[in-house]
């Protein structure tokens, strides 16, 4: 067999250009270009656009999520093909979670911050 | 010999037995397991400081305590040292080996070199009186950033460990595997640090 996984043994296998892996290359390389733009995005926005906190925080979280959507889709290889699914409701689980707890947490602190400093 | 593709995250490796296949599934998705309760760890820390983004107690603001060229710096070294691990990735499923300590050598160093300016920059920070015991929105900061810093040093040392194993046992089935897990750890480190730039250092800088 000269499939890379069968190999058990300790020699170093000869190298196997493959289509798949210059399909691979050129996504990361896709992702990253992507990333790129999308950090460049965020920073801009803060050092030459002096725009108002209320239109801001909401770019930047907007520019963020994209980003993350880049580096789970060309990064991580997360998708919303079939055969990962199993990862990608883990990955909605946990998000829901940390939605809760994360929203959860901030909604009730900012309501007793202004209940006692009121 | 029926050759499934796309089983898991993360870079595929071939597989040619259905056994192996099997066991690189149920690894990597518990790997994913552990990745996504390390997300929650982080979560909790996020919400932490965001609740004490106000309460400087006196103490310095974000604004006065965030460079923004030097979290830019920060962020590019990361992102670099993700794409560098993407490309050894690559390399391991065409097993040229030498490429792949090129790339995984490059992600370390550019690795060491974000934990480098991150360490100054605490070390600044400390050395110009905003110390963690200043007030809650520096104690958040310092152990939101360091959490992620210690996370990185972990995975540089796993990068050491892995080349050392690719040397001594060569890419046989456990190391692709363990390759593998490692490079969707390092991912997921830039993973976090898009959202500790986009929550904690623009809009600091910016307020």
């Amino acid at each position: 067999m000269s499939d890379p996984w069968t190999g058990a043994s300790t020699r170093i296998h000869r190298p196997q250009p493959s289509a798949d892996a210059t399909r691979e290359r050129r996504g990361y390389i896709r992702g990253f270009g992507l990333a790129l733009l999308l950090t460049a995005g965020s920073f801009g926005l803060v050092a030459f656009a002096h725009l108002p906190v209320a239109v801001l925080l909401p770019a930047l979280g907007i520019l963020a999520l994209a980003q993350i959507v880049v580096h789970f889709r060309y990064f991580l290889d997360i998708d919303l093909s079939r055969s990962k699914r199993e990862d990608l409701q883990l990955i909605q689980f946990s998000s829901l979670l940390i939605l809760i707890m994360v929203g959860g947490s901030l909604w009730i602190l900012y309501d007793l911050d202004q209940r006692m400093m009121s | 010999m029926t050759e499934r593709a796309f089983q898991h995250p993360g870079i595929n490796l071939a597989h040619a037995r259905e056994e192996d296949h099997l066991h690189a599934e149920v690894t990597v998705f518990g790997f994913w397991v552990f990745l996504m309760s390390d997300a929650i760890i982080f979560a909790v820390l996020f919400a932490t400081y965001a609740s004490m983004t106000t309460r400087t107690n006196g103490g310095p603001t974000g604004a006065e305590v965030f460079q923004l060229s030097n979290a830019f710096i920060e962020t590019l070294v990361l992102l670099f040292s993700s794409f560098a691990f993407g490309m050894a990735s690559v390399a391991l499923r065409e097993s040229r080996v030498p490429t792949i300590y090129r790339w995984m050598g490059a992600s370390l160093l550019l690795g060491l070199g974000f934990l480098g300016l991150e360490l100054r920059e605490l070390t600044g920070l400390i050395a110009s009186g905003a110390s963690p015991q200043v007030s809650g929105f520096l104690s958040s900061f310092f152990l939101l950033v360091s959490t992620h810093g210690l996370h990185v040093l972990a995975g540089s040392v796993w990068i050491v460990v892995m080349m050392v194993q690719i040397a001594v046992l060569g890419l046989r089935r456990e190391v692709r595997s363990l390759l593998l897990r490692l490079g969707l750890f390092w991912q997921f480190l830039d993973l976090i640090w898009i959202v500790i730039f986009s929550v904690v250092y623009l809009p600091g800088v910016a307020q």
